[in-house]
């Protein structure tokens, strides 16, 4: 069963080699929405040692569940989602050239001349640009339509990708140093963490794993995963973009940076979909503050994660956001800190254990 | 043994626009009542026919939803014996200008949609397409005869009557979606002589062109073990040749994509290639556009198949089914139903 | 009824800190209802009256968040950027005066645009007169409302937060008059209605009703050259509403609330409203879902600090309301 360290010395949480090293198994894995396969192979083999119980559902969530002691627990859920933003084959256009279209939200001016992966069995591809010396200065001044973009896997691919395959960037994994370069930080440091999590669940709770799929194209694993687990409150782990960078014009202030990069986890207040219960975020401000944890606030208004559809759930769940602040997320490469990840595991491991039934008794207020 | 095309024709002379579905229902559960043992509604309007499998209790459910409902129009305001109109359901106003259509006030009026002189409209207007809030209804009534026989709120169909074209298709408005419910019902026709271990709750869902509305709560008490999603999906025509789009008359689509549970599509397309009926990968990289939107994600969950007849000119007057199609997603249904067994959702189980 | 609608709009409460006009909501009820609760997202629930024969379980759906403003930004000379609660309107917010949950008072103002350029969002900031960023009362994630006082011009009364205030106060004075019902009836004063019906979406769940009404306001098409063509008009009636964009209404319950009203002699228009949503769209699909409708009242200048609407609209739709309470619901 678990490897249970709480015993002699008291746990620390910590980003080492072996949660590096499963970081880069997961970043460099491909796992486009609606095709979670290579993740949810992951996730199994790290929590079914682990887990009380587990069950892959209807659309392919993985459910895992880790089961405290005492009475009067409160059940957690805590959801990740594994699936990245990405491609899908739409069209073979015959000497290797495939038509294709993005899953989730991309920026088509991310694309052009970037390396790709194809398929179960990771084809190497590159989406080209036509050359710069056959444009014209009128083309260069638009974007380039991503109907007109091509994959190209060479010509002799033949029938090796069939249309509906999925692609995704091939960045590989790389530490910097204190950073981390890699592809789909969003949200595999979600996924990560939460396996983290799993693997030190406190007694004190029911700790209610969802790793869901489909965030990126509506949040719709999440959804029923809540259903089926009926939490009495959810976090969501996930990975917030950090647009941290200086103005254009020097005098002016950037004030809509979301989260900074070294400022610690990222506490939500309010996105797009989701006003986080105040009581929870108070619980998790006062962790940071008792354990010397850093933090901050990521900007209210824009975004959504799985909260976004699990509060909302049933007769609803108390629900808040947190992520590990990254840069340039849903594009070839996002860059983060280290510690940023090892703080927000740090955080969300200390909050857990502080969980008690009156976090949640009385009525929602500020 | 019914008539497909005249089953059809009736289909589609008959009104049930979103929210308003009473009329069409009629239709399908005279229809239905042979094939079911037992028929309901929904409390917003769908129709549940249920078909007793032969497994032993508890039985294991499949769902089929075809949705009833059709796109159309409904009065905002009546000025000078013209009527004002908002859509229902994605309509293209460039579509509009010179249509019969009838408003369905204290009686049915047959009128015509009409587009102003452009020295009545903004300035800015320039040449292009009117915009819907500018266009009109006339039914040939001076203002007082006007308001006595219409209200705001009231509906307002295409009048355009169904179209024998050469080849096996048909023409006309509302066969998104009435082709699937005609296949739904060939499928539970076929079903009347072969024997099916599993429930089958055929569902004549309402509003999906407005709210999924019907979708999501359907399943909800019915909680189906699989659902099967039939809907028109675009054919290859003038104007549409993109990879979105099917040959026309060629076969039906498999719907491909997250929506779709990956071992639901592989029991449809081996079953597709036992019985050679054709059939094409229809791709929907997102989303299915379709009822398995809501479906999938009602309670718990729900692995869906999306069926797809590909259909030309979709949401205008004229659009065009090959009948074949038709035939040929009712038969894929029934033998794809015909072969649920103890052991199916173990085949189609997510690895673990 | 007036002075129950201003003490309703002038509390402050946004979507998703709705804990003060629940409190006064609370407070106004009183022993009208057979018992209230709180659910997990802080709508208020009142149950009034048990299922008799002829009687089904029904929810009246008033949602109590406004809209409002959040702090995203403080810069170093202490102005707020912000961003939006529900739907704002860039040039609504100009010279408006906003009320912190924390008791700040400021005013929006704007950077330099060029003339004739229409402000966005993030031009915009709050000024609250503090002269440095840790002299400012106002941290990133503060929220704030508008803040007008009412107006009562008579026939006519002008405020914010009529949408949809006004609804709370009709359901509240609907529960004093209720003398007696067939009906286990659930009013709901839902949270967060104005950021995509999520209070009432997890109140429809827990209440499950068969019926619902939802109760809010409809623009009206009498002012001059309305952006949005509509039929309704202040002072012709209640509206009954036959769609929105959220949801299209059972068209047997409109068909029942056009006889009740005709019945009683109340009267009454027809609503069909092209842009906007209402907590009816949660009604009509929770769980297996339910037969869902709404009453509407005409309401100017929806969204600034100064809507307006009819007295006796108001006062026409608790009577509507009451008649339709008050006896068997007929759907055929």
């Amino acid at each position: 069963m678990s490897k249970t360290t709480e015993m002699s010395t008291k746990y620390m949480p910590e980003i080492g080699d072996d949660q590096i090293h499963l970081l880069e198994k997961l970043c460099n894995a491909t796992a486009v929405s609606g095709d979670e396969h290579e993740v949810r192979k992951i996730v199994l083999e790290e929590v079914k040692p682990i887990a009380d119980d587990i069950r892959v559902d209807a659309l392919g969530n993985v459910l895992a569940r880790k089961l405290g002691k005492g009475e009067d627990r409160v059940r957690v859920m805590i959801a990740a989602h594994m699936d990245e933003i990405g491609f899908m084959i739409v069209k073979n256009h015959e000497g290797g050239l495939f038509e294709f279209v993005c899953v989730g939200g991309i920026d088509e001016r991310q694309l052009p001349g970037k390396s790709v992966l194809v398929g179960r069995d990771h084809l190497p591809g590159v989406i080209g640009a036509k050359p710069i010396h056959m444009t014209t200065k009128k083309e260069r001044g638009e974007k380039i339509p991503l109907s007109s973009m091509r994959i190209d896997l060479g010509p002799e691919a033949g029938d090796k990708v069939k249309e509906g395959d999925r692609a995704t960037f091939a960045t590989r994994f790389e530490v910097l140093g204190y950073s981390i370069r890699a592809k789909a930080l969003d949200n595999r440091f979600g996924v990560a963490t939460l396996i983290e999590l799993l693997k030190h669940a406190p007694e004190n709770i029911d700790l209610l794993a969802a790793f869901t799929v489909q965030e990126e194209v509506g949040l719709r694993g999440a959804r029923v995963a809540a259903y089926a687990f009926d939490p009495d409150m959810a976090i969501a782990v996930d990975s917030t973009p950090a647009y941290d960078l200086p103005h254009w014009d020097d005098e002016d202030e950037n004030v809509r940076y979301n989260t900074k990069l070294d400022g610690g986890p990222a506490l939500y207040v309010m996105d797009s979909a989701t006003i986080a219960d105040r009581r929870l975020v108070k619980w998790l401000v006062e962790t940071g503050e008792e354990s010397s944890i850093p933090y901050q606030f990521r900007q209210p208004g824009g975004g959504g994660t799985d909260a976004g559809v699990i509060h909302k759930t049933r007769s609803g769940i108390p629900s808040i956001s947190v992520s590990v602040p990254s840069r340039y997320a849903h594009t070839a490469a996002g860059i983060a800190r280290r510690a940023d990840w090892e703080n927000t595991l740090r955080l969300l491991h200390a909050a857990l254990g502080r969980v008690t039934p009156e976090l949640l008794a009385g009525e929602r207020r500020d | 043994m019914i008539d497909l095309s005249a089953y059809l024709k009736k289909m589609l002379s008959t009104s049930g626009l979103s929210g308003y579905e009473d009329p069409i229902r009629k239709i399908i559960r005279e229809a239905w009542e042979p094939l079911t043992d037992e028929l309901s509604l929904s409390r917003i309007g769908s129709l549940h026919g249920l078909k007793k499998g032969r497994g032993e209790e508890p039985r294991r459910r499949v769902l089929i939803s075809a949705h009833m409902d059709a796109i159309g129009m409904m009065v905002t305001d009546i000025q000078d014996g013209l009527m004002r109109i908002t859509g229902i359901g994605g309509i293209d106003h460039r579509i509009l200008p010179g249509q019969p259509v009838i408003v369905h006030g204290r009686e049915d009026l047959p009128g015509v949609v009409i587009q102003p002189p452009s020295f009545l409209l903004p300035k800015n207007a320039g040449t292009g397409p009117v915009a819907m809030k500018h266009l009109l209804v006339d039914v040939g009534l001076r203002q007082d005869d006007a308001a006595k026989k219409v209200r705001v709120g009231d509906l307002v169909s295409y009048a355009q009557e169904p179209i024998e074209l050469t080849g096996d298709a048909m023409s006309g408005h509302t066969l998104d979606n009435r082709v699937s419910v005609a296949a739904t019902t060939l499928c539970l026709e076929a079903l009347q002589d072969r024997a099916h271990g599993w429930d089958v709750w055929a569902v004549a869902s309402v509003q999906e062109e407005e709210t999924l509305g019907g979708a999501l709560t359907s399943p909800f008490d019915i909680r189906p073990d699989i659902a099967i999603v039939i809907d028109v999906c675009f054919a290859k025509g003038p104007e549409a040749n993109d990879w979105r789009n099917l040959p026309f008359g060629k076969g039906v689509g498999l719907g491909y994509g997250p929506n779709i549970h990956p071992g639901l599509y592989d029991l449809f397309e081996k079953k597709a290639k036992a019985l050679e009926i054709p059939y094409d990968r229809d791709l929907m990289p997102k989303m299915s556009g379709t009822d398995a939107m809501a479906v999938q994600i009602v309670a718990e969950g729900i692995p869906c198949a999306v069926l797809g007849i590909p259909l030309r000119y979709m949401h205008t007057p004229v659009e065009t089914v090959s009948i074949k199609d038709i035939q040929r997603a009712g038969r894929l249904m029934a033998e794809v139903i015909a072969d649920l067994g103890p052991d199916t959702l173990e085949q189609i189980r997510w690895e673990e | 009824m007036k002075s129950l609608i201003q003490k309703l709009v002038e509390t402050p409460g946004p979507s998703g800190f709705e804990y003060e006009i629940r409190d006064a909501i609370r407070e106004e009820i009183g022993d009208a209802a057979d018992e209230m609760r709180v659910d997990a997202l802080g709508s208020l629930i009142a149950r009034k009256g048990t299922k008799a024969d002829g009687g089904m379980r029904v929810m009246i759906s008033a949602h109590m968040d406004e809209i409002g403003l959040m702090a995203t930004h403080i810069d170093d000379n202490g102005f707020i950027r912000f961003t939006r609660i529900g739907g704002i309107y860039p040039l609504t917010c100009l010279g408006g005066r906003v009320l912190f949950m924390n008791g700040t008072r400021g005013v929006i103002g704007s950077d330099g645009l060029e003339r004739g350029k229409v402000p966005q969002l993030s031009d915009l900031f709050i000024d609250v007169g503090a002269a440095s960023k840790q002299d400012c009362p106002v941290k990133v994630g503060d929220v704030c409302g508008f803040e007008r006082p009412f107006i009562d011009l008579g026939k006519r009364m002008v405020a914010k937060s009529l949408d949809d205030r006004v609804a709370c106060a009709i359901a509240i004075e609907v529960m004093r008059q209720l003398k007696s019902t067939p009906h286990e009836v659930h009013f709901v004063f839902s949270t967060q209605e104005e950021v995509g019906l999520r209070g009432a979406t997890t109140a429809a769940f827990s209440v499950a009703p068969e019926v619902g009404f939802a109760i809010d306001v409809t623009r009206s098409g009498d002012t001059p050259r309305p952006a949005v063509k509509m039929a309704t008009a202040l002072g012709d009636g209640p509206a009954i509403k036959v769609r929105d964009s959220s949801f299209i209404a059972d068209h047997r319950l409109v068909n029942w609330m056009v006889k009740t009203a005709e019945k009683a002699g109340i009267p009454y228009q027809l609503e069909v409203l092209e842009a906007g949503g209402t907590d009816g769209h949660a009604i009509q699909l929770a769980r297996s879902g339910a037969s869902a409708g709404c009453v509407s009242i005409a309401c100017r200048y929806i969204h600034s600090p100064s809507e307006m609407v009819d007295i006796d609209d108001v006062e026409n739709a608790v009577k509507l309301l009451v008649q339709l309470l008050s006896k068997p619901i007929v759907l055929d």
